[in-house]
C-alpha cells in the first residue's frame, strides 16, 4: 500500500522531471515555469471535464486529450517567444521562466480563484484494487501506468527515431551536433513541447490523485521534481525515473513510520531533503550523471 | 554627475529619509496618507528593509555569481527565531537578536558547506530544497512552536516601550533605516576589500581563481554566510515592523521575489539592489491597493482578474525587463550617462 502510493507520487514527479532533465541536458535551460505546465494541464482537464456532458470515461478522455494538447501548445509558445530570444544566456533564461511562473500562477488564481476546486474524475479512480493483499486506490495505479508509458515512449523516441538520436547527441555534445549542420534549436522546441505534454499529463493525473486542483500545486510538485532531477543526474531520463521512484517511496515511508514519532507530518519532505544532501556529499553528479553538474 | 555630486545627493537623500517622520506632508498618488502617518512610515520601513535584504542577496548573486533560490530561508530564520524567542521564551530583545544571528551563521555555514559542493543550476536547486525544508517545518508547526498556517503574533511584553504601539512606528522606521545603512556599509566595505575582489573574480572565472592558488570554495562560503546573516537581521527588523511572523515569508516565492528585486535594480551594482528592493516592495504593497480600488472594479471581468493579482503584474513586468532591459535600472542609468561608450 505504502509502496504503491509512494510509486504513484514518484510517477507524478517523474512526469515533471523527465521534461526538466531533458531541457536542461540539451540546452542548459532550467525551466521554473515547468510547474505551470502542470497547473495548466490540470485546469484544462477540469474545464473540459466540467463543461462536457456524457459518459464519465468519455469526459475523462476528452479532458486528458485537451490538457495534453494545451500543454504542448503552451510549452512550444513559451519556448519560441521567451526562451529562444535569450539563446545561450542561461541566467536570463532562468529569470524569464521565474517571471512567467509568477505571472501565470497569479493569472490562474485570478481566473479560477485561490481555493482548491474538486475534480470530477471517473468513479473508478476513487475505487480500490486488491493488490498482493493490500487495497490500492486506482488513481495511484493510473499515475504509475502513465509514467511507465511515458518512460517507455521516451525511451523508444530517444533510441529509435531520428529526432531522438539528435536529442541524445545534443545532450552529449551540442556544439558537435550543430557543427554537423543539424538544427538543435528545432529539436529543443520539440523537447520543450514534449516536456509540456508530460507535465500536463501529470497535471491531469494529479487532479485525480489529490481529488482537487489548486493554483499553487504546480510549484509545490516542481520543487520535488527539481530534487528528483538533481538526485537522478541532470540530463538523464532513466536516472530521473529511478530517483522519482526512490523519492516518492521514501517520502511515503518516512511519513508513515516517523510521522507519529516526530509528532508532525513533515517527516517525508524532510527525509527527501536529507537524501538530497547525502547524494550531493557522496556523489555530486547524481545517480546517473557522468560529470559534476 | 561627478563623484562629489553623487555623494552630496546620497547624503541629502539620507537626511531626507531620517527626517521623514517629522514631515506632515501629503504626497497625492504616491502614498495614501501623509508621510508622518504610521501607515506610511510602516510602508516606507518595509521598503527600506527589503532594499537591504535585496542588497544582501546581491552580495551572493550579483557580486559572487551564486544563483541561490533559498535566500528566503535566512530571512525566515531571522523572523521566526526572533518571534519565538520573544514570544515563547520571553527573552530580552538584545539576547534574541544575538541568538537569531548566531543561529543563522551556524546554519549558513553547515548548509552552505553542503550546497557549495555543486555549482550553477544544481546549487540553485539545492538551496531551493533546503529553503523548502525550512518552509515545511514552519508550516507543519512542530510542537506548536511556529503557529503553523496561522502565523505567530508578537508578544510585546518584553520589548522596550519605545517599540510598542502604533504611535511609535517612527522608531521602527528608524531601525529599518539603520539596518539598511549597516548592511550597505558592510557590503560596500566587503566588496572593496580583498575577499570582495576574489568574489568578483569567482563570478567572472572560477577556474582562474583556482589556478592562482586560491580556494574559491572558502570564499564562496564566506559570501554565503555574510549574506545569510545580513538577511536574518533583516528578518528581525521585518518581524518588529509588522509585529509577528506569517508562514508566507518562508516560501520559495520570497526567494524568487528577492531575485526579481535584484535583477530589477541591476545585479552586482549594490545600489541597484537597494533601489530594486525598495521599488518592488512599494509596488507590491500599492498594487494590492490598486487591485481593490474602484478603478479596477469598474473594468470588465477579463481585465479585472489579471489586474487584481499583483504578482501577475510584477511577473509580467519582470519578463519584459529581462527581455528588453538587461542590466535593470542600474544598466539603464549607465546607458543614459555613458551613451557612446556602451559598445
Amino acid at each position: 500500500m505504502l509502496l504503491v502510493t509512494g510509486l504513484g507520487l514518484g510517477a507524478l514527479y517523474f512526469l515533471l522531471a523527465a521534461g526538466l532533465s531533458l531541457t536542461y541536458g540539451l540546452m542548459r535551460v532550467l525551466n521554473f515555469a515547468h510547474g505551470v505546465f502542470l497547473t495548466v494541464g490540470a485546469y484544462t482537464a477540469w474545464t473540459v471535464a466540467t463543461h462536457v456532458s456524457g459518459n464519465e470515461w468519455v469526459r475523462f478522455g476528452l479532458a486528458l486529450g485537451g490538457s495534453l494538447l494545451v500543454g504542448a501548445v503552451v510549452a512550444a509558445a513559451v519556448e519560441l517567444t521567451l526562451i529562444r530570444p535569450l539563446y545561450r544566456r542561461h541566467v536570463e533564461q532562468v529569470l524569464v521562466t521565474v517571471g512567467l511562473a509568477l505571472a501565470l500562477t497569479a493569472l490562474t488564481q485570478g481566473a479560477f480563484g485561490a481555493d482548491p476546486r474538486p475534480y470530477p474524475s471517473p468513479g473508478w479512480m476513487d475505487q480500490v484494487t486488491l493488490l498482493g493483499g493490500a487495497t490500492v486506490p486506482n488513481s495511484r495505479l493510473a499515475a504509475i501506468a502513465a509514467a511507465g508509458l511515458v518512460l517507455a515512449a521516451l525511451a523508444v523516441f530517444l533510441r529509435f527515431t531520428r529526432w531522438g538520436t539528435i536529442v541524445r547527441a545534443g545532450v552529449e555534445n551540442r556544439q558537435m551536433v550543430s557543427a554537423l549542420g543539424i538544427d538543435v534549436q528545432r529539436a529543443f522546441t520539440l523537447v520543450f513541447a514534449l516536456g509540456g505534454v508530460a507535465a500536463a499529463l501529470g497535471g491531469a493525473l494529479a487532479a485525480s490523485y489529490f481529488g482537487n486542483i489548486d493554483p499553487q500545486r504546480g510549484g509545490e510538485v516542481l520543487i520535488f521534481a527539481f530534487i528528483v532531477v538533481v538526485i537522478g543526474g541532470l540530463g538523464s531520463v532513466s536516472g530521473a525515473a529511478v530517483a522519482a521512484g526512490l523519492v516518492g517511496v521514501m517520502q511515503q515511508f518516512a511519513n508513515y513510520y516517523f510521522g507519529v514519532w516526530w509528532g508532525f507530518s513533515a517527516a517525508g519532505d524532510l527525509a527527501v531533503v536529507a537524501l538530497l544532501a547525502i547524494v550531493l556529499l557522496v556523489r555530486p553528479q547524481g545517480l546517473a550523471g557522468t560529470a559534476p553538474a | 554627475m561627478t563623484r562629489h555630486a553623487v555623494r552630496a545627493a546620497v547624503a541629502l537623500l539620507l537626511v531626507g529619509l531620517a527626517v521623514t517622520p517629522f514631515l506632515d506632508v501629503e504626497v497625492p498618488g504616491v502614498f495614501a496618507h501623509s508621510l508622518a502617518r504610521p501607515g506610511t512610515l510602516q510602508l516606507l520601513g518595509l521598503c527600506l528593509t527589503f532594499g537591504a535584504v535585496a542588497l544582501s542577496y546581491d552580495l551572493l548573486f550579483g557580486v559572487t555569481g551564486l544563483l541561490s533560490f533559498g535566500h528566503a530561508l535566512w530571512f525566515a530564520i531571522g523572523v521566526y527565531l526572533t518571534d519565538i524567542a520573544l514570544t515563547r521564551w520571553h527573552w530580552s530583545l538584545g539576547a534574541t537578536v544575538l541568538f537569531a544571528l548566531a543561529a543563522a551563521l551556524v546554519a549558513a555555514l553547515v548548509l552552505g558547506a553542503v550546497s557549495l559542493r555543486v555549482t550553477g543550476i544544481a546549487f540553485a536547486m539545492v538551496t531551493l530544497a533546503f529553503a523548502q525544508a525550512g518552509s515545511i517545518l514552519v508550516h507543519k508547526n512542530p510542537g506548536g512552536i511556529t503557529g503553523g498556517e496561522e502565523g505567530l503574533g508578537l508578544d510585546v511584553a518584553h520589548l522596550p516601550d519605545l517599540l510598542v504601539g502604533v504611535v511609535n512606528t517612527r522608531y521602527l522606521y528608524w531601525i529599518a533605516l539603520a539596518y539598511l545603512l549597516v548592511t550597505a556599509a558592510i557590503c560596500w566595505w566587503l566588496v572593496g576589500s580583498r575577499p570582495g575582489r576574489v568574489w568578483q573574480a569567482v563570478r567572472e572565472n572560477e577556474r582562474r581563481v583556482e589556478v592562482m592558488g586560491l580556494r574559491p570554495y572558502a570564499f564562496k562560503l564566506f559570501a554565503f554566510a555574510v549574506s545569510a546573516v545580513l538577511a536574518a537581521l533583516g528578518g528581525t527588523v521585518y518581524m518588529l515592523l509588522v509585529g509577528g511572523a506569517s508562514p508566507a515569508i518562508t516560501t520559495g516565492s520570497l526567494s524568487l521575489a528577492l531575485l526579481v528585486m535584484v535583477v530589477l535594480g541591476g545585479a552586482g551594482t549594490l545600489w541597484g539592489a537597494i533601489v530594486g528592493g525598495f521599488l518592488y516592495q512599494y509596488l507590491d504593497q500599492r498594487l494590492v491597493a490598486l487591485a481593490s480600488s474602484s478603478v479596477v472594479a469598474g473594468l470588465p471581468a477579463w481585465l479585472r482578474a489579471p489586474l487584481g493579482e499583483p504578482l501577475f503584474i510584477l511577473g509580467a513586468l519582470f519578463v519584459g525587463l529581462v527581455l528588453f532591459f538587461p542590466g535593470g535600472i542600474a544598466g539603464a542609468v549607465t546607458r543614459v550617462r555613458l551613451p557612446r561608450r556602451a559598445a
